[in-house]
């Protein structure tokens, strides 16, 4: 490690919420987090967390009648939340860029690759020939191994494999250097081995361009294979936050022990998976204290009271748990 | 793309068969006698015998059919039974009247349809939204012959800014455009509403749909993000229900030139009809279901120009 720089991006105190019939959504309720320069920040959680919504509360693109109320957003210092749209739009596609879970549906299906590839070159490159767009867009495609990237060009998505498409979603993403990609379950609708192809893409492209990665997924093996730093998220919140070694090594929130605990091993023998027991509850229904607490083989008293902040527990290692170190909560009392 | 418009092309062979049968079956139910029509109210039993020989009437349907089919491929309509006119004559001369009528029509309806709908379905549950849907409601709702009407009775009638009865010339001259407008805005003012309906809802899913969100993250603006993700896509499926709408239109074209007078196939129709002029009747029928089939070749074509998933490759 080299001398310690400030953070690219940093989140404080984010909110976002959605004002229902039901009542007020708390989609994201106060995380704060930040993500290294050229390294990657995976956030895991089940689907419902919140994690979706704290990537498009960055982008500041949560559909309406999403709004982010409170925090800040500093990408090197700078707050998104308070540019105007136009500079914000210069900063999306520009500065942090997303790709999507659905390649199948996240690239328009009447626009050529190439028009869509170029669109946001476009934008963030002032005035190209038409011919040094065509250029840089087939570049774009080489880069990230797209076979006869000149041919595909001129392809409609329909003509590319799952694979194919996402390449083309990453190479549309890096085509204006962006220093952040934002990366919501990139390898979830994708066939095992070109998941594990596209997770090297990102990595190699990470180690050519410098640039940071938030990774959102909710597959343990992901983070594993990816992430520097991990945090964890339940119900709107962040619930642990640590370094991906450390997470697997030694997790303190009962949250992730249960994800853990659920996730299948080759190399242990075990009947049956843990299965967390419950379902995440509605975001508009949080139960009152710790959000975890139904759900929980360790909760007491003082967890149904009040809402835990996250502290650390060991250097390095936050969680937001009245109870963590869980070890020593194991040690006093057995849970079933 | 060739072999698509063949292969449709090649459809609307028995599409036409079966609408020549129909029409010819419809002639047949109705309780007049085309040869007493034709005889006149003075002529004695043995006269109208010989014309209903003379028209071929005492054949067996089948045959009568026959002989009319093989007569249209020879392009031969028939000659009117009021006047003696050949059919094609008649209708060679209506066919340009009612194109113009249609096109001056859609000419201003479509756009504005389209915006209205597109303006409605970005800002959905605004003020503007429900006064589009409510404009599209109450146009939707009114009848056709109504609007003529009223548009005669104020603007041509009361306050006599333009003229309401028949063509005033090729439109490229102003007494033409002054002829065509009140028509025009009769029948494509209820074109309007179903178009923006349809393009709002279109807008709308488009709108929700994740190639849009991929647009936004790109950093693209407002503007491009409707005109060239939105609203792109969201016509294709309006294309197709234009096409099948103007259908509609052809039958609100015959209540709009009847009422303005307008020298088109639709008014010939509603003219051979109340004269029991037979051939003549099945004549309009057979241009306005031509019509009808040709926008839907061209709306199949078009759709395939606008959705690249539906090239063949």
């Amino acid at each position: 490690m080299g001398v310690m720089q400030p953070d690219l991006l940093r989140i404080e105190g984010l909110r976002t919420v959605f004002k229902t019939s039901s009542g007020l959504v708390r989609a994201v309720d106060g995380v704060d987090l930040s993500v290294p320069r050229g390294r990657t920040l995976g956030i895991v959680g089940e689907s419902g967390c919140g994690k979706s919504m704290l990537s498009l509360s960055i982008m500041r693109l949560v559909p309406p009648p999403g709004r982010t109320t409170e925090g800040r957003v500093l990408l090197e210092g700078r707050d998104l939340l308070q540019l105007s749209t136009s500079e914000m739009r210069q900063v999306r596609g520009g500065q942090i860029a997303m790709i999507f879970q659905e390649p199948m549906t996240s690239l328009n299906p009447v626009h050529s690759i190439g028009r869509q590839l170029v669109e946001a070159m476009k934008v963030h490159s002032g005035h190209l020939s038409a011919k040094d767009l065509r250029d840089k867009g087939i570049a774009a495609l080489k880069r990230v191994r797209i076979p006869s990237p000149e041919r595909r060009f001129d392809e409609y998505p329909h003509q590319l494999s799952g694979g194919m498409r996402q390449r083309v979603m990453i190479a549309m993403a890096l085509a204006c250097e962006p220093r952040l990609l934002i990366a919501d379950e990139p390898t979830t609708a994708l066939d095992v081995t070109v998941q594990a192809q596209i997770l090297d893409l990102l990595r190699e492209l990470q180690q050519e361009t410098g640039m940071s990665i938030i990774l959102i997924t909710h597959d343990l093996g992901v983070i594993a294979e990816m992430a520097d730093e991990v945090a964890v998220m339940y119900g709107g919140r962040v619930v642990e936050r640590t370094t991906a070694r450390e997470l697997f090594e030694d997790p303190q929130h009962p949250y992730t022990l249960g994800l853990l605990g659920s996730v299948p091993r080759l190399d242990e023998e075990r009947d049956r998976l843990l299965a967390i027991d419950g379902a995440v509850p509605p975001p508009f229904a949080f139960p009152p204290g710790c959000r975890f607490n139904p759900r929980c083989p360790f909760s007491i008293g003082p967890c149904r009271v009040d809402m835990p902040a996250l502290r650390e527990i060991v250097p390095g290692h936050e969680a937001a748990c009245l109870r963590a170190p869980v070890e020593n909560a194991l040690a006093m009392e057995m849970p079933q | 793309m060739l072999r698509h418009v063949l292969q449709r092309l090649l459809l609307t062979v028995p599409v036409m068969l079966g609408v020549l049968l129909i029409g010819f079956l419809l002639m047949q139910v109705v309780p007049t006698d085309p040869a007493i029509v034709r005889a006149g109210p003075t002529a004695t039993v043995e006269l109208v015998n010989e014309i209903r020989r003379e028209l071929g009437l005492d054949q067996p349907l089948y045959v009568q059919f026959g002989i009319y089919l093989w007569k249209l491929l020879q392009g031969d309509l028939g000659v009117s039974i009021i006047n003696n006119v050949a059919v094609t004559q008649e209708l060679a001369g209506t066919i340009g009247p009612t194109l113009e009528l249609m096109f001056a029509s859609l000419f201003w309806s479509i756009p504005i349809g389209i915006a209205l709908g597109t303006v409605a379905g970005y800002w959905r549950g605004s003020v503007l939204d429900r006064a589009v849907t409510a404009f599209s409601v109450a146009g939707g709702s009114v009848p056709v012959f109504f609007l003529g009407l009223m548009l005669i009775w104020y603007v041509g009638f009361q306050w006599q800014l333009l003229p309401f009865t028949g063509r005033g010339g090729p439109l490229w001259t102003l007494e033409g455009w002054q002829a065509i407008a009140l028509p025009a805005l009769t029948l494509g003012g209820t074109f309007i509403a179903p178009v923006a309906r349809m393009t709002r809802t279109a807008v709308l899913e488009v709108l929700s749909a994740e190639h849009v969100r991929t647009a936004r993250a790109k950093g693209l603006g407002e503007g491009a993000v409707v005109l060239h993700h939105a609203l792109r896509n969201a016509l294709i499926p309006v294309v197709t229900l234009i096409g099948l709408q103007i259908g509609f239109l052809l039958g609100g074209a015959v209540v709009t030139e009847t009422v303005f007078s307008w020298p088109g196939v639709g008014r010939l129709a509603v003219g051979a009809i109340l004269s029991s002029d037979f051939p003549m009747a099945q004549g309009t029928i057979i241009v306005l279901s031509l019509g009808f089939i040709i926008v839907n070749l061209v709306v199949d074509v078009l759709y395939v120009a606008l959705d690249p998933r539906m090239r063949g490759h």
